[in-house]
């Protein structure tokens, strides 16, 4: 049911370069999977709202105030290309 | 006082009366860690300031200053927890080298306990993983037999934790990662309530499930790690703001009365003779303590599994989004920069940097949400999974615990497993729903298989009740006959 | 403009940047020009393990906004991940709001051309802004110092229809955020974004015509002129039988045409869900009726408040309600002076006059408005003189001063004495006999105006001109 070329569209928009090979093991265990999980839509889950967070967790609004907690040095630190203390990529159009 | 197999509460003691130096107990455990790490794998990264991070720790007592309740005890700290200064992979090539120059709440709230850090543990790959076979720095073994894997995600912990490299380790728990190692290596493994727990500076998985928690060698120290790390964090609104309970001092083993649920669902499924003549012994003992059994049905169990790779996977398809090489973390060899293709770009980063599972899921997760299938999996995997939440808190509202076994199987063989993703998503079966249920849940060491394997037994308790779980395992624990069993390697 | 037969069908999507001190999600500075990526931290930056906390004060921007702009608030609405790829997007994906939006279903009514308009407002929602990419020869430089300023996108409905309501649109909505002090307004700076979406179809048509987004112009006479270009480009490709493509065009003031930038791929699949680590924004009817309750009053409402309360012509009002600094100088001014059109005619005029010449904001006139309203109750009162209020507002400019310590420093009371302004003109007559002469000979004419400039000259202006006319009239009859 996820055949190759659902792979490949799925895998541009996750930005994954997978290989031929690796799209066609895909498919095979996407499927498998998937078709043992579309069991849930056995459920009825009329007019069940989803969950997301499963706790009661009270709501915290932080006031407006400004830090400055960390220099552009040690946020730039990691940075596999930077150019000064701005993170360099290939040429965006 | 045998360094190796002391307590929190001996250590802290010792150290803070000055019996003993934390510069002595780092540098006892340091050594084991040296000794015992090339045969299990269970540090990717050894601290080698450690030592001298227990050194300043006896300066300041030797100035007077009171450190904490934990004030000198060595940790090990799941990869994907980030610490300041010491590299954070999550188990993945695309963090190699990532040094975060922030500490997790939990590291943070560690240290102001008075905890060393030793080092960082191995872990499967972005916490995917239940065996610790998908990590980047190579599996981990089964201290009480090294063909076997030791349990993931938190593999590493759970192997540091058995050969006693450390003293405490930290785990993370998303589908059963603190608990099903921790069964796998006979400790005791804590989920606390999601909400409990900052998740601030967890290399996320899946934001609604993910909670770390301790996985150590005895109830109170897992109590008292867990005071240590609860409570509110302002820098995670998903934190609750409700006060963090003196599990420890309250801890009981006096269990009469107490409720204990037996799920019609688990108890039926086939499992392996021992982990049955484990679990049918833990509820004789607990009989015999005066605690009450009654049958509870949670029927929407039956489709944890499936709702859990669903949110999960949606949740980090999201996630792994920002590892993209432009920041931090590993970029692909490509030559000349400006010659590059931007989609080319992320996706050979991307594509080098992930191991094959991350890679599945994330595909998995990216199906879910897409335009046309959000409905039928990630929005209908959201509902079934509130039935499930709400099916849950029906049944303990007739129990304070529910009792059940952790896996099926003792560890399993190393690479028995890898080639069917599915068949190693079935391993999650007992212990996805209490994520996804938000509940709070926990392993504790009962028994041993015929060929020497830990077998230990989950507990689980209402949101923000851990009280009763800890103290049913404290019970467990008192009357076990495999305390202070230890491992093969040790 | 319709023509030949089409009407415009145009929807506006205005980003709002929040002037919050820190960002919506941390805690970051939000100043302007700060350093290379000094405005940032482990969550701007989209560090792993990192988190969201949300904002109070954008919330209650947000809240006001939407009240201001008629909307109804939403009491529980949820964030929502926005995800795709790009280098400005730190975490690869954007918080927004997508099915559940904090404020919806308000509009706006403003003129154009004298003719009433009203606008219907979609939604207003709250995201974070992208980091600002700059091309540097073959490379792209990132910098997250605006990753993460809060904004709230106001999206209308497609009730546009010219380029001349657009821009109208575009003033009403900036003059709102201003008034509530949300966001500076500035286009240039990118403080407020326009994003235009245009499409034509033929009158009486009901299906709507491609559409075509032109972002990122940053005037509104930009605005107005682009789209009605487009307006005319979209005809033509018409009616030439030419298929309208769905893309993403910008503005070229140079060659006053739109242009390409990039055709819009196949709809991006976003992929929206609720953000697992925020918990949805729930805000009480208590809450929301106090927000209300702190909202200054709105331009339109003012303007009409001003003509129908002080008898202001509309063109006065608009003017005067143009910017909230100027209306309440206006008011203050006219509290003070209690004339309300000569007030406003000394604002509109002299004051605003020079605010220009010295490149001043009204807030920073060295004339404050009590002052400007004792000077209109001075002449008012007959103490100073239209004229010579010129002066006293010229040295009120200079110096600050209050215009009574002005008047009496430099003895500018009007003179007003009949008797005082006779002995003043029998003075300047017998002073200039001949022109006297000429002047009841008929011998030459219009030398009333002479006689006025001597005697002001003679009074140092002080002389009051009614008084001064009328006496000399008098005593040249002939």
């Amino acid at each position: 049911m996820i055949d190759k070329k659902t792979i490949e569209h799925i895998a541009k928009l996750a930005r994954l370069h997978v290989t031929e090979q690796e799209a066609i093991e895909y498919s095979e265990q996407l499927s498998k999977a998937l078709s043992y999980f579309d069991q849930i839509n056995k459920v009825d889950t009329n007019g069940v709202e989803p969950l997301v967070t499963p706790t009661e967790i009270e709501s915290f609004w932080r006031e407006d105030e400004a830090k400055e907690e960390f220099t552009a040095e040690e946020m730039t630190a990691n940075a596999p290309a930077k150019a000064g203390n701005l993170f360099k990529v290939p040429p965006v159009v | 006082m045998d360094l190796t197999l002391a307590s929190f509460s001996e250590i802290a003691e010792a150290v803070q009366s000055k019996k003993v130096s934390a510069k002595e107990i780092a540098t006892h455990f340091h050594a084991r860690i040296e000794k015992l790490n090339p045969k299990l794998n269970a540090f990717t990264f050894i601290n080698g300031n450690a030592v001298h991070d227990a050194e300043a720790l006896d300066k300041r007592i030797a100035q007077g200053e009171n450190i904490g309740p934990l004030a000198g005890v060595p940790f090990g700290i799941k990869e994907m927890l980030c610490t300041k200064g010491l590299p954070t992979t999550a188990g993945s090539k695309i963090l190699q080298n990532f040094v975060p120059p922030y500490d997790s709440t939990v590291v943070a709230r560690l240290k102001k306990s008075g905890v060393v850090v030793m080092g960082k543990l191995n872990q499967d790959e972005f916490a995917m993983g239940s065996s610790n076979e998908t990590s980047f720095f190579g599996s981990v073994k089964n201290p009480w037999n090294t063909d076997c894997v030791p349990g993931g995600s938190s593999g590493g912990s759970a192997a540091a934790q058995a050969a006693r490299m450390v003293a405490g380790t930290i785990g993370t728990d998303t589908g059963g990662s603190i608990r099903q190692p921790a069964n796998f290596c006979g400790l005791v493994g804590v989920k606390p309530t999601y909400g409990r727990v900052s998740r601030y500076g967890i290399i996320a998985y899946a934001s609604s499930l993910d909670q770390a928690g301790p996985m150590v060698s005895s109830v109170k120290d897992a109590a008292l790690t867990m005071e240590a790390i609860c409570g509110f964090d302002e820098h995670d609104v998903t934190t609750t703001q409700r006060k963090v309970p003196a599990w420890s001092k309250n801890l009981s083993a006096n269990v009469k009365g107490m409720r204990i649920g037996l799920m019609k669902e688990y108890m039926k499924g086939s499992i392996n003779s021992d982990v049955q003549a484990t679990v049918d012994k833990a509820i004789d003992t607990l009989k015999k303590m005066g605690a009450e059994f009654v049958e509870v049905s949670v029927p929407m169990t039956e489709f944890a599994v499936p709702v859990y790779y669903l949110v999960a996977a949606s949740e980090a398809s999201s996630n792994l989004a920002r590892y993209d090489g432009v920041k931090y973390g590993y970029r692909a060899e490509m030559g000349n920069l400006s010659a590059v293709d931007l989609e080319d770009f992320y996706g050979k980063t991307r594509g080098e940097g992930f191991g094959k599972e991350v890679k599945r899921r994330i595909m998995l997760g990216t199906y879910c949400l897409s335009s046309g299938y959000y409905d039928a999996y990630y929005n209908k995997a959201g509902q079934v999974r509130r039935m499930l939440m709400n099916q849950y808190l029906e049944a303990f509202k007739s129990c304070d615990v529910v009792l059940s076994p952790v896996t099926t199987s003792p560890a399993f063989k190393i690479g028995e497993r890898v080639y069917d993703p599915l068949t190693m998503y079935l391993n999650d079966i007992y212990t996805t729903s209490t994520n996804l249920a938000g509940l709070p849940g926990m392993s504790v060491p009962f028994g041993m298989s015929q060929e020497g394997l830990p077998i230990g037994v989950q507990l689980t308790a209402t949101h923000f009740e851990e009280q009763h779980m800890l103290n049913v395992a404290y019970a467990l624990e008192g009357a076990s006959d495999v305390k202070g069993a230890k491992p093969h390697v040790f | 403009m319709s023509s030949s037969g089409y009407e415009a069908v145009i929807g506006i999507e205005i980003h709002v940047q929040l002037s919050t001190k820190s960002k919506i999600f941390c805690a970051d500075p939000t100043t302007f020009d700060a350093a290379d990526n000094q405005n940032t931290s482990p969550v701007s930056v989209g560090m792993p393990g990192t988190l969201p906390v949300i904002n109070k004060k954008a919330i209650e921007y947000s809240i006001k906004t939407g009240l201001a702009l008629g909307c109804t608030i939403r009491e529980k609405s949820i964030f929502a991940r926005k995800n795709y790829f790009y280098p400005d997007l730190p975490k690869g994906y954007q918080i927004s709001q997508y099915d559940k939006p904090i404020c919806e279903n308000g509009s706006v009514t403003f003129k154009v051309n004298g003719v009433e308009k009203t606008v219907s407002i979609t939604r207003a929602h709250m995201e974070e802004d992208a980091g600002k990419s700059t091309h540097s020869g073959d490379y792209t430089l990132i910098n997250y110092n605006r990753a993460g300023i809060p904004l709230l996108e106001v999206v209308s409905g497609p009730d546009i229809r010219s380029a001349a309501e657009a821009a109208e649109y575009g003033r009403t909505i900036r003059n709102i955020v201003r008034y509530l002090d949300v966001c500076d307004g500035n286009l240039e700076e990118g403080s407020l974004r326009c994003d235009c979406n245009v499409s034509v179809r033929k009158i009486g048509a009901e299906k709507f015509g491609t559409k075509v987004e032109i972002k990122n112009v940053n005037s509104f006479r930009f605005v107005e002129k682009a789209i009605e270009y487009e307006i005319d480009r979209q005809i033509d490709a018409v009616e030439r039988g030419e298929k309208i493509i769905q893309e993403t065009r910008l503005w070229d003031p140079d060659k006053n045409r739109t242009f390409s930038m990039r055709a819009k791929e196949d709809a991006q699949d976003y992929r929206y869900f609720p953000d697992p680590d925020l918990l949805p924004i729930v805000v009480s009817k208590e809450m929301i009726n106090r927000f209300m309750a702190d909202l200054p009053e709105l331009p339109i409402p003012r303007a009409k408040r001003f003509q129908a309360e002080h008898g202001l012509p509309e063109y006065d009002a608009q003017v005067l309600t143009g910017e909230k600094d100027v209306a309440d100088y206006y008011e203050e001014a006219a509290k003070e002076s209690k004339n309300y059109k000569a007030t406003s005619n000394w604002i509109m005029t002299e004051l605003i006059r020079e605010l220009n010449d010295a490149k001043k904001e009204i807030k920073d006139s060295p004339i404050k408005p009590q002052q400007l309203g004792k000077m209109i109750s001075l002449i008012d009162n007959g103490t100073i003189s239209g004229k010579i209020a010129k002066t006293v507002f010229s040295e009120m400019w200079q110096s600050g001063k209050d215009p009574e310590t002005i008047i009496k420093e430099k003895g500018l009371v009007q003179i007003t004495d009949s008797s005082a302004i006779e002995k003043i003109i029998d003075e300047v007559l017998a002073a200039n006999p001949q022109v006297v002469e000429d002047h009841k000979s008929g011998k030459k004419k219009n030398l009333l105006g002479f006689f006025v400039g001597a005697v002001m000259k003679a009074s140092k202006g002080q002389a009051n001109p009614d008084i001064v006319n009328k006496i000399l009239q008098e005593k040249l009859k002939v």
